[in-house]
């Protein structure tokens, strides 16, 4: 299978008009003692029915979330994706495209990451966002790195935060000069982090990796009265029905957005959102889109603020990203203008009811608590269960749900159960059911 | 040739405006089923106050409005994208089909191996096929796209220089370097020390060995390097910098000009990144998803971030969590899977005698563009032959008429074509970097130089249209100066 439309006697052609006898030449300037002796260890092309014959046979050793039902979370999300979301986004006028480098040709894309900004900041009640980072874990990288700064080196990290953040946090860190350190919480929420003059900033999720909701204006609070940067892991989908980030102190706000109309896809393609205080938009890593006006006063878009880029500040880039996850970004886009202010509220109101009932119900099998019977909690709860949590799982996975995500950093015997909107009241009754016999 | 107008038409009437601007209090797209357990609202101290100003728009509004803006987009199946160093080939359609199936696009990252067996026999085959590829011995698939793949060969290099106890402060990089690679040697805690291009536009070999001393921890470079240009002292340099105990990288974004005829792993290269969204076709998404696969020789495989996926003795796959020397991870889950199964079709699609003949072509079509336009638009560097991109420069033209290279570009636009890169690499004067690729047809390449040829003579004898072009676009050149002083960044 090939995609290059060249006839032979094109490519005749073409050699004669370059002046040079075999496509061999055009390799010439490559010392013999580098070239590739024979041909590359793979197997010969394919036509395209045969590679989807090899996809379609590799797909189906998965158990996908068709057949099972998933109550797994831990920053990945089984939400509802309405058809319109990936009608419009698949669009080949926004799949195709490269970044806006020319805006005149390039108008779709740049007004809807504009108003993908917009809604970010409608979200968390903060004011400006971008163009979109890789995932939930690389923005929390980013905000940090635009904490830092002069002085201010250190990151306090709140035990809640997803160890996985925390692990990314620490890679790039590794970099940078820097280790997060992580502040104690009290059963499953709070802490007192120790805010000194050298510390740039105190990172709270808020809900946290638990599903446990934070006392997070207060810490914020202690972060800024330290003179630090409040930054807030959030979830999009909780903003419907939990005080934004803007409201609660936070002076970056950073999430995993995958749940804002993006495909689980086995951990990617998803996007990360930031946004912050109009006072750090010059700190900002990646594109931004911002509104003009063209030479004829026409009201345009434009990539802007590219003075604070890779390409232009080279080694001096507070951030080093270019490709980042526009399409994803598109898609969020269209998801938020389907829900609207009301949708957003009913998503996230079903999210905490659903998640009330599934604890009560769970928690009615023998043997089976909350981890932290106390702490109020969102969408997402941590179980102990009366067997090591992944033996748990895959007793499920024989009965057809996906059970959790174990959480060995509290204990084997935790399990971290999510609900979205997507999960029925006949779901959750059956998943109980099975998973009382499966501890039975 | 006449003025065929740009690609992208004004729209019609009834355009304009933020979907913000079709809100109506009251409208509603989404739809749910009825609450079916009791109400649990979140505690009074937690709750939202004011509803976030979105909009409130039906379906209907919905369609009409992306899909207005979409179609004031260009994207590849709209035509030729020859910009230089970002590969915009022809994107597989089967690619995507492949990518929706709910065996991989309904998968939680997080299920357990047994649940995941094919995704994961798909990954450790792409591994094992790029490391081929490239001649490397080991892959991470994670960094999700090229720039977070140079941060990771660079954290590598920086965990095997202090695995032996040997803290290096220095990474080399050519001017010519693409802003990626000098903005991550920083973010890795490198200082990025910049070695200069000669008169043919490669490597000054004499500078490189000023330059390469024991605080050295490695050297950058693509090769085709940034000027499409093949570092023919390859092997000199690399025993340079390997003579100083130093790593060679390899930044994969010009992987396309020698896929099948030699490999980075063969030339010295110990890290590579390659950029699916580039070499393998995925789509790019008007800015993103890539994904930006790092290979390393067995040196360097211990410190590779974690997981990876293992292939086990008994036959099945498994997620390995890393040792202790791993550099830990790069990305929250496993990278842009979705992106990996597209770059997965492409590469068994084309197979060894695909990919050989996709380099052989893209050189083919580069090669006989820049011939095409060569006379007005010379070459760079002259005498010197481009592998599958080349740079000319509009120098001349402008000392003869004013006109620069943006202005060329943006005539382009309204003779029916979307604009090479201009003005990089920084290096060259008015640079006008042409990237054909082999998808596209003699007969585009022809026209594509007709017009590039028509925009010279048109800043001759009428330097005008060339100024204030486009002018048959939904929007005119647009005033970016003031875009950063009246910043308007939301609604
Ligand atoms: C030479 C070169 N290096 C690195 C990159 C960065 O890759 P990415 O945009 O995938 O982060 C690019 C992308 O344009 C490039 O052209």
């Amino acid at each position: 299978m090939k995609f290059a439309p060249h006839t032979d006697a094109e490519i005749g052609e073409m050699l004669s008009a370059i002046g040079i006898e075999s496509l061999d030449s055009l390799f010439e300037q490559i010392p013999p003692s580098v070239r590739l002796e024979g041909s590359l260890g793979l197997p010969d092309g394919v036509s395209e029915l045969e590679i989807v014959e090899d996809l379609r046979a590799l797909a189906a050793r998965d158990r996908h979330l068709d057949e099972l039902v998933c109550f797994a979370g831990a920053g990945a999300y089984d939400h509802f994706i309405p058809a319109v979301v990936w009608a419009l986004a698949a669009r080949s006028e926004f799949s195709t495209s490269y970044t806006p480098y020319q805006p005149e040709l390039s108008q779709g894309v740049l007004q809807v990451l504009f108003e993908f900004q917009s809604m970010v900041c409608e979200l968390t009640g903060m004011d400006v966002s971008n163009a979109s980072l890789y995932d939930g874990a690389t923005a929390l990288v980013e905000a940090v790195h635009m904490a830092r700064g002069g002085e201010r080196t250190r990151v306090l990290v709140s035990e809640g935060v997803d160890p996985r953040l925390v692990e990314t946090l620490r890679t790039y860190g590794s970099g940078s000069g820097y280790e997060p350190e992580i502040f104690a919480s009290e059963d499953g929420r709070g802490g007192a982090p120790a805010v000194g003059d050298d510390v740039a900033a105190v990172v709270v999720q808020h809900p946290n990796v638990l599903g446990i909701l934070e006392p997070a204006s207060e810490l914020f609070s202690v972060a800024r009265e330290g003179g630090a940067r409040a930054i807030q892991v959030f979830d999009p989908l909780s903003l419907g029905v939990l005080a934004p980030p803007g409201e609660l102190g936070a002076d970056i706000a950073v999430a995993e957005g995958q749940s804002l109309g993006n495909h689980l896809a086995f951990g990617g393609p998803y996007l990360g959102l930031i946004a912050a205080r109009m006072s750090d938009v010059r700190r900002m890593p990646g594109r931004i889109v911002g509104e003009t006006v063209d030479v004829d006063g026409t009201p345009g878009y434009v990539l802007t603020l590219q003075a604070r880029e890779q390409h232009i500040r080279r080694e001096k880039a507070n951030s080093n990203i270019c490709t980042n996850q526009t399409l994803m970004a598109v898609a969020a886009t269209i998801y938020l203008g389907w829900l609207g202010p009301e949708g957003l509220v009913e998503v996230g109101r079903r999210c905490a009811a659903k998640a009330a009932y599934a604890a009560d119900r769970l928690t009615g099998i023998e043997g089976v608590s909350l981890l932290h019977p106390s702490a109020p909690f969102f969408k997402e709860f941590a179980l102990r269960v009366p067997v090591p949590a992944d033996r748990v799982v895959a007793a499920l996975v024989e009965r057809g749900f996906l059970a959790g995500v174990p959480l060995p950093r509290e204990g084997d015997d935790v399990l971290l159960v999510a609900l979205t909107e997507r999960r029925s009241k006949e779901q959750i009754d059956a998943y109980a059911e099975a998973m009382g016999e499966a501890l039975a | 040739m006449n003025a065929v107008g740009a690609p992208i038409r004004r729209q019609g009437p009834g355009g304009g405006g933020t979907i913000l601007d079709r809100s109506v209090p009251g409208r509603r797209g989404w739809s749910l089923p009825p609450l079916d357990v009791p109400e649990a609202p979140v505690p009074e101290e937690h709750a939202r106050g004011r509803r976030p100003g979105l909009p409130e728009v039906g379906e209907v509004d919905l369609v009409r409005h992306y899909t207005g803006l979409a179609q004031m987009n260009y994207g590849l199946d709209t035509g030729m994208y020859p910009l230089g160093s970002c590969t915009m080939k022809y994107n597989p359609k089967v690619a995507e089909a492949v990518a929706a199936l709910p065996g991989f696009q309904r998968l939680h990252p997080l299920q357990p191996d047994s649940t995941t067996q094919g995704a994961l026999e798909l990954l450790w085959r792409l591994e094992r096929a790029l490391c081929e590829i490239t001649g490397m011995d080991q892959a991470t698939l994670q960094p999700p796209a090229g720039a977070c793949g140079e941060m990771t060969g660079l954290l590598l290099m920086r965990a095997f220089h202090e695995d032996r106890g040997d803290a290096r402060r220095r990474v080399i990089i050519p001017d010519s370097a693409h802003g990626t690679n000098p903005a991550s040697v920083r973010l890795a805690g490198f200082e990025a020390v910049p070695v200069r291009s000669d008169a043919r536009g490669l490597v000054d070999a004499g500078a490189l060995a000023k330059l390469a001393d024991d605080s050295v921890a490695g050297l950058m470079l693509t090769n085709p390097n940034t000027l499409g240009l093949f570092e023919e002292e390859i092997e000199e340099i690399a025993a340079t910098i390997h003579g100083v105990g130093g790593l060679l990288y390899y930044d994969g974004a010009n992987l396309n000009a020698i896929l099948g005829r030699c490999r980075p792993g063969d030339m010295g290269f110990d890290i590579v990144h390659i950029n699916t969204h580039k070499t393998f076709a995925t789509p790019h998404g008007g800015g993103g998803p890539g994904a930006g696969p790092v290979g390393v020789k067995d040196e360097l495989a211990a410190f590779l971030p974690a997981p990876t996926v293992r292939r086990n003795e008994d036959g099945g796959f498994s997620l390995d969590p890393g040792g202790e020397r791993s550099i830990g991870r790069m990305h929250g889950f496993h990278g842009n899977v979705g992106i990996l199964v597209r770059a997965y079709a492409y590469v068994f699609l084309h197979g060894a005698d695909g990919l050989r003949e996709v380099s052989e072509l893209a050189a083919l079509n580069a090669n006989y563009l820049a011939r095409l336009v060569g006379e007005e638009f010379p070459l760079a560097h002259p005498g010197m032959r481009p592998m599958h991109e080349f740079v000319a420069t509009a120098k001349r033209l402008r000392d003869a008429t004013g006109i620069r290279a943006m202005d060329v570009a943006k005539r382009l636009i309204d003779l029916g074509f979307h604009p090479s890169t201009v003005y990089f690499p920084l290096v060259v004067e008015e640079a006008l970097m042409v990237e054909p690729t082999e998808t596209e047809s003699k007969a585009t390449l022809e026209a594509f130089g007709e017009a590039l040829r028509r925009t010279a003579e048109e800043a001759r004898e009428r330097p005008d249209v060339l100024r204030e072009a486009p002018v048959t676009t939904p929007v005119r050149r647009l005033d970016e100066a003031r875009a950063a002083r009246a910043l308007k960044l939301r609604w």
